[in-house]
């Protein structure tokens, strides 16, 4: 019986469960309206010349506004650390990222971040996924969406590469209902992809012929049963052979000497110009993450170190999308799981707070060189322009050309892409 | 910790230590310093400002308009009559020490970064410093001007102390380096291994610790670093005090001083008391203590809890009492001595 990805067999609705539950989810998603274009691959073949991307820098632990994108110094929550100008006038950031405030013509500072949540799980989970996190269902990431609408689908690369500041590689199960094709493949410590070399006792031609065997009964089976299951254990071995082809894209090695100097010798400069590099070729969302900000013992002592590191690295990084005509077509993200408490700790520390903090956003159609929010003089609460995770989630991909109010189309099911209660932030979006 | 202990003010006892007064500030305390002539306790703040304090009437004047940031570090000229504030703004200013409506004397861009410890020679001619851009500078006390930069750390500079000899520094920093320097030629002689007082913790990515109490014995024939060890979890505040007591000549570590059973805390400054033990002030989960070591023995021979956690100490010229500098909003003086009858 030859099985359609919505036949809502029996057998079909079984096994998608158990995919769900064990392995991975159904790939059959497609998006209702315009972006279902991507399925048609001469559409986006002409798309791919003008890709959009995603690039997101997860502050693990929790980034201080205070010490970064909203200084407030000289007041009791203030701390040690003065504010210092920018490159755009009337606009002033912290004094631990001088080289970032070069760049903050080309940045969105979004000041008044309020996402009442303040347990590092659910704000993670909020932040990079635009909803609260619920028992009643599984939402796929930011980078798993992006995958999913901003990827063309003959690219043979993984559109959700995920960079982690050490630990081994392997796979995320972040896609939910969009299916294990767009869960991400994380890159330990900026590593290629796990198992991506072939055995040295396995020949070429045996490899060859190995994988001509898999096609040919996978084929067989597939002529009688395909279903979203047998799709997507296909696409993954497909998908295997692809990055042991490119696995050279995930050499950060290959750019030159001079960019790592730049860049900074240190981990998060390496995974800042591996980012650089996999954009480059054409993945459509790639996350680093720099940790850790969990600072509620020496805050300040803590932040001298980490965002001494940031400051050269993401700048840089900001400063050559610019400079490579890339900024227009890539929507950077700087978020955590929420921001630090105005409260100064006995331990010098601040601890978790997620009523009043920040976000930074650049690129596409994100207005450059602005401030937008309002925090009061101490940081305690917001006082002007007011926005959260859903909020956020909708302008990422309104900035990215992706209209946020639409659907998936999830077996006949239509699932908003975004959460359909919130909406984008207008005054942001050029 | 020295085996000649000096001149022992009558009444010293530490077992019989009591807060002798408190005095309450307007903001966090960071810093606190006796002058010399034992007339006042200064102390810096989670502010700009810094408040003196007469230790005679309580009295409190505030120094207003030195700095940018906080305060993190106090030093007196010989003679009482100047001091200097290092700021988080990288500056050191001079001020006028008695003054009744006190301004800014001198300011010396000292500093890229937080000027984190400063001390004056015994001669009263150098002012050091140390500061988050890894140098160590000496300064003319007379003039501001420069006379020399240590160059050797490999990280934040953490704290400076004049050897007894007067002839050389030692200063201390975040990697645990004791870096000892000839005053004359700026040369460095050598190091003391002090990287016990150093975490590097690779799960959170982060550098801990480092040598926040450095000294000399009065003898001059040992050398005390204190700060931290066991941070298991740096960010979360999961560590215990340390002191390492090195031999002066040999540079070797003769004892790891702890702290038996204080399970959360940091030294952040030591101090050599009269009769010869050192003296460290610990803040951390355990609260505030003062720590009393002999050379001979790696635990505490006594242990003062004071009311709040504790941030800096200084030793009073009468060499009985004791200031220390509290997240609660005061400056404590504590008495080694039992409570006047």
């Amino acid at each position: 019986m030859k099985c359609s990805y919505a036949c809502q067999s029996a057998e079909h609705a079984v096994a998608r469960r158990q995919f769900l539950q064990g392995v991975a989810a159904t790939a059959a998603g497609s998006v209702v309206g315009g972006l279902g274009l991507f399925a048609n691959p001469a559409v986006s073949a002409a798309l791919n010349n003008q890709q959009k991307r995603v690039v997101v820098f997860n502050m693990h632990g929790g980034l201080s506004q205070l010490e970064s994108w909203d200084p407030k110094p000289g007041t009791d929550t203030g701390g040690p650390f003065r504010a210092i100008d920018t490159s755009v006038p009337g606009i002033k950031i912290s004094e631990l990222l001088p080289n970032i405030a070069k760049q903050m013509h080309h940045l969105c500072l979004v000041r008044g971040v309020n996402t009442k949540e303040d347990d590092h799980g659910k704000g993670a989970y909020l932040m990079t996924h635009g909803r609260r996190e619920s028992p009643a269902a599984d939402y796929p990431t930011l980078g798993a969406v992006c995958a999913k609408t901003l990827s063309s689908e003959d690219g043979g690369l993984p559109g959700h590469i995920i960079i982690t500041p050490g630990g081994g590689g392997g796979r995320g199960n972040d896609s939910a209902y969009l299916g294990p094709k767009y869960s991400s493949i994380y890159l330990g410590n900026g590593n290629p992809p796990s198992h991506t070399v072939r055995p040295g006792k396995v020949t070429e031609p045996m490899d060859t012929v190995r994988n001509d065997f898999r096609r040919r009964v996978d084929q067989r089976f597939l002529n009688r049963r395909r279903t979203a299951v047998t799709d997507a254990y296909t696409y993954s071995y497909e998908q295997a052979i692809q990055l042991m082809k490119q696995r050279e894209i995930f050499d950060v090695s290959k750019e030159p000497e001079k960019d790592h100097e730049r860049y900074g010798k240190y981990d998060l400069g390496r995974h800042c110009l591996l980012a650089r590099r996999l954009l480059e070729k054409g993945i459509s969302f790639v996350q680093v993450s720099h940790s850790n900000y969990d600072t509620h013992n020496e805050n300040f002592n803590f932040h001298i170190e980490q965002l001494g590191e940031f400051d050269r690295s993401f700048a840089a990084f900001v400063s050559d999308l610019a400079s490579r005509g890339m900024l227009d077509s890539t929507l950077i993200v700087v978020l955590s799981e929420f921001g630090r408490t105005p409260n100064i700790n006995l331990y010098y520390g601040r601890d978790h707070w997620s009523h009043a903090w920040s976000v930074v956003l650049a690129g596409s159609k994100i207005q450059r060189g602005i401030a937008y929010g309002k925090t009061n003089p101490r940081g305690t609460e917001v006082v002007d322009g007011q926005v959260d995770h859903a909020n956020l989630f909708h302008t990422y991909l309104q900035a990215s050309g992706v209209d946020s109010t639409d659907s998936f189309d999830i077996e006949g099911r239509d699932v908003p892409i975004a959460d359909p209660a919130s909406k984008m932030i207008k005054q942001i979006l050029a | 910790m020295n085996a000649a202990p000096s001149a022992i003010p009558p009444g010293f006892d530490p077992k019989l230590a009591h807060v002798l007064t408190q005095y309450p500030t307007e903001f966090p305390v960071v810093s606190c310093r006796f002058d010399p002539k034992g007339r006042y306790v200064f102390c810096g703040m989670e502010s700009s400002t810094i408040h003196r304090f007469s230790l005679a009437d309580g009295k409190k004047v505030s120094f207003i308009g030195g700095h940018d940031s906080w305060v993190f570090s106090l030093a007196f000229s010989a003679d009482g009559a100047r001091f200097f504030s290092g700021g988080g703004d990288g500056q050191v200013t001079e001020w006028d020490t008695a003054a009744d409506a006190p301004k800014p004397v001198r300011k010396i861009a000292a500093h890229q970064g937080w000027v984190r410890a400063m001390s004056v020679s015994s001669d009263g001619k150098i002012l050091v410093t140390g500061g988050n851009d890894r140098a160590v500078r000496l300064w003319d006390v007379a003039t501001g001007k420069p006379i020399r930069e240590l160059s050797g750390h490999k990280n934040h500079v953490y704290s400076v102390s004049f050897h007894p000899n007067g002839k050389t520094l030692l200063s201390g920093d975040l990697l645990g380096a004791v870096n000892e320097w000839d005053l004359a030629t700026g040369k460095l002689l050598g190091t003391f291994d002090a990287k016990a007082l150093h975490t590097y913790e690779a799960g959170q990515a982060v550098d801990f610790g480092g040598v926040r109490g450095l000294c000399a014995s009065s003898d001059g024939k040992l050398v005390a670093a204190g700060g931290l060890h066991k941070g298991t979890n740096p960010l979360g505040a999961v560590h215990e005090p340390l002191v390492l007591l090195f031999d002066a000549i040999s540079r070797k570590q003769v004892k790891a001083q702890i702290t038996e059973g204080i399970t959360g805390g940091v030294i952040w400054r030591l101090c050599p008391v009269a009769d010869g033990s050192v003296m460290g002030a610990c803040g951390g989960s355990n609260g505030g203590l003062l720590f009393f070591w002999k050379a001979d023995s790696e635990k505490p021979w006594h242990k003062f809890a004071l009311p709040s956690l504790a941030r800096d100490m200084d030793l009073h010229v009468d060499g009985l009492r004791v200031a220390t500098a509290h997240h609660d909003k005061h400056v404590r003086i504590t008495r080694l001595a039992a409570k006047a009858t």
